[in-house]
């Protein structure tokens, strides 16, 4: 229910200023050309296809149910897997027949996969010994990673002696330790309980902004992705079904799919009844519903009209007709009281239930909207988006 | 703590821990005991053939007597005589090496078993259970016609035109070690396969990324993690192997006399009932040593687990 805030947390400074993506002279660091991977005889691909450019320095987010593919498409800059077509390029080479221990690349796995039979400094030197970095350099730059995860006085435990937080940050210093050109996070912060993972996205974002790396992570969970991410990849059945930032994901989704799964969402179908110049007007079930144009509707053809509740005004009181460009009304048949935010669901005379959610600005303990309640919920054209998938 | 009050429970609870302990008592101390009491004891011609025998009627004075008739001369000859000597070193070099070949061996056979396709492996830990299904002397009296000198292993040779003349393998140290590892093999597989079927598949994917090639993470990852396995086959099979009697017997040539064999003569050809149990008694502690050993590394392992 905070999906409606999160999107906000990305317009921080400097973050916004960077978008090699939008510059035609950037060249990407990671490149998937065409890739697809079948595993066995499995008639669907897991990755099916999959073209995309990740720049240098971006904290980039794979986003997707689980089994949509996005594992398999880190796994394969790791190496761990190689394309059944396709390539996949890093600073312009082709990783085609690097094997994943000659890639300058590092992985932190799901479930971290931490050497049982290693201590935390043993695990962290692991990698710095395969390339046969001197002895006095490996202890430095392990004791230097381990401060920089605040493990250093845990340097000699074994991994069984740490708990899942301190665990997550080992991981984390194992893959930081050998300067990869790309961070490869898998779930980073799934096994954690819900506070830490919040403090935790946070140290990865500041993390990943002051050692100027390249991260790829990743995720199922819609906040995290929008949290650390500068661009979203947001998977469905091993294709890419959008590429943006956080932001343009939320606000601008190219489909009900994507809707859906970046957030709540109301989605009305109807369809197109007139166009005018940056207007869509849409019968639906529930009326005439005015949506800004997003220039791919056609006249007569099928589309929903996306609507958060979030931007959706919950009122006793019919809106001023200034404000009716969209109104409906029902009656409350749930309401969810979240502290911050409440949310109705409202049923409208077609059947349909819509979601509204709107912000507690008062301390009122007794809300004046409740079960049973006939409501008007309200929204401007702009609020609305036209989908045509 | 916690977990010591949990099992210091209800009366029930106290007693299904008592059963093992029970058992123990019942089947291996009072038995030890005996064959300890016994090895202190002179032969006789007599029934039971040992003196001396504690009489309970005679009271104290006959325990008295009882206890004064104990010695140690049994032990003082074995030491003596260096018939047990050579056979305990021939027993302990045996084994030993019978060890080391089954290791390599079943550390083999367990590593591929364990990456096998996932569907094929239980067929092929039938196979390797499979000879259990014959009793074991019969499979000792089949490795005889194989290794005699027209069976099967000099056919064979001879056909391949490998060897002139028929070899000699019965009756050689060689036939005893074939026979040993063939017998044993199931024992050092098992538990190493067990270790290596338990090992997170992800540790070695963390290996490569990490910069290490398949060989590597073999012995950096595979290997370290499947030392429980290797400790516990290693085990099961030197303890028994020190003490085999039978496949030396059959196989094994006269001049190769291992304890179990020497500790058979007493008993039963000499009926010299306290010098085998004294040659039984410190056959004893010679394996208790490494189960010692076995028993520490298994509790750093339990404390490193817990």
């Amino acid at each position: 229910m905070h999906d409606g805030r999160a999107d906000t947390r990305s317009f921080t400074g400097a973050r916004r200023a960077f978008a090699p993506w939008a510059d035609p002279a950037s060249r990407p660091l990671v490149r998937y050309e065409a890739v697809t991977k079948r595993f066995g005889t499995a008639s669907a691909p897991a990755v099916d296809r999959v073209t995309l450019d990740i720049y240098e320095r971006e904290f980039f987010a794979l986003l997707g149910p689980s089994g949509c593919g996005k594992t398999t498409l880190l796994r394969l800059l790791a190496g761990l897997e190689r394309p059944s077509e396709g390539r996949v390029l890093l600073a312009g080479a082709d990783l085609g027949a690097v094997p994943p221990y000659r890639r300058p690349v590092n992985m932190m796995f799901q479930a971290y996969a931490l050497f049982p039979h290693l201590t935390v400094e043993g695990n962290v030197a692991f990698g710095l010994r395969q390339d046969k970095v001197p002895r006095a350099e490996t202890a430095a730059r392990v004791a230097e990673m381990l401060a920089l995860v605040q493990l250093e006085h845990l340097a000699s435990r074994k991994p069984h002696q740490l708990s899942g937080g301190q665990r997550q940050r080992v991981a984390l210093a194992r893959a930081l330790v050998k300067r990869p050109k790309v961070l490869l996070l898998d779930e980073p912060l799934a096994a954690l309980d819900r506070k830490l993972r919040e403090d935790t996205r946070f140290e990865l974002m500041h993390l990943q902004e002051r050692l100027g790396l390249t991260f790829v992570i990743v995720t199922h969970d819609r906040e995290e992705a929008m949290t650390l991410a500068h661009r979203i990849a947001v998977m469905e059945s091993g294709r890419i079904a959008q590429v943006a930032t956080p932001a343009e994901i939320y606000e601008q989704p190219r489909s009900r799919f994507i809707a859906a799964f970046i957030g709540d969402v109301n989605l009305i179908e109807g369809s197109v009844a007139a166009i005018e110049p940056g207007r869509v007007a849409i019968d639906s079930a529930v009326g005439r519903l005015i949506a800004a144009d997003s220039g791919e509707s056609r006249l007569g053809s099928q589309v929903w009209l996306a609507v958060r509740p979030e931007k959706i005004r919950v009122a006793l009181a019919p809106p001023a007709p200034a404000d009716a460009a969209n109104a409906v009304s029902g009656k409350v048949v749930d309401v969810g009281y979240l502290g911050d935010i409440s949310v109705y669901h409202v049923r409208l005379g077609s059947g349909l239930t819509m979601q509204a959610a709107s912000a507690n600005l008062t301390r009122l303990t007794e809300r004046p909207i409740g079960w049973d309640d006939q409501v008007w919920l309200s929204w401007p054209p702009e609020a609305g988006l036209v989908l045509t998938r | 703590m916690s977990a010591t009050d949990k099992r210091a429970g209800s009366p029930a609870q106290r007693l299904v821990v008592l059963v093992p302990y029970l058992w123990l008592v019942a089947f291996f101390l009072v038995p030890f005991l005996i064959v300890l009491k016994i090895s202190l004891s002179q032969t006789t011609i007599a029934q039971p053939p040992y003196v001396p025998v504690l009489d309970p009627a005679a009271g104290l004075q006959g325990l008295r007597e009882f206890l004064s008739g104990l010695s140690l001369e049994n032990y003082a000859s074995l030491l003596a005589d260096r018939l047990y000597l050579s056979a305990y070193l021939k027993s302990l070099e045996v084994a030993a090496l019978s060890t080391l070949i089954l290791l390599v061996l079943g550390y083999a056979l367990a590593y591929g078993l364990s990456r096998a396709p996932r569907r094929l492996q239980p067929l092929l830990m039938t196979l390797v259970v499979l000879p259990f299904w014959t009793s074991f002397l019969i499979r000792v009296y089949a490795w005889i016609n194989i290794l005699q000198r027209d069976g099967l292993l000099n056919q064979a040779l001879g056909a391949l035109g490998l060897v002139a003349e028929p070899a000699v393998w019965l009756s050689t140290d060689t036939a005893i070690y074939i026979g040993i590892v063939y017998s044993y093999l199931p024992f050092m597989v098992l538990p190493i396969y067990a270790a290596l079927d338990k090992l997170d598949e992800t540790l070695l994917e963390a290996a490569a990324d990490l910069g290490c090639p398949p060989w590597r993470s073999f012995w950096l990852v595979t290997v370290p993690l499947s030392l429980p396995g290797v400790y516990a086959g290693v085990l099961i099979c030197f303890i028994p192997i020190v003490g085999e009697f039978v496949i030396p017997d059959l196989l094994g040539g006269s001049e190769t006399v291992m304890i179990g064999q020497t500790l058979w003569t007493e008993f039963f050809a000499n009926r010299d009932w306290p010098v085998a149990s004294a040659v039984a008694a410190v056959l004893l502690l010679l394996l208790v040593v490494p189960i010692v050993i076995y028993q520490q590394f298994q509790a750093r392992a339990r404390d490193a687990e817990a």
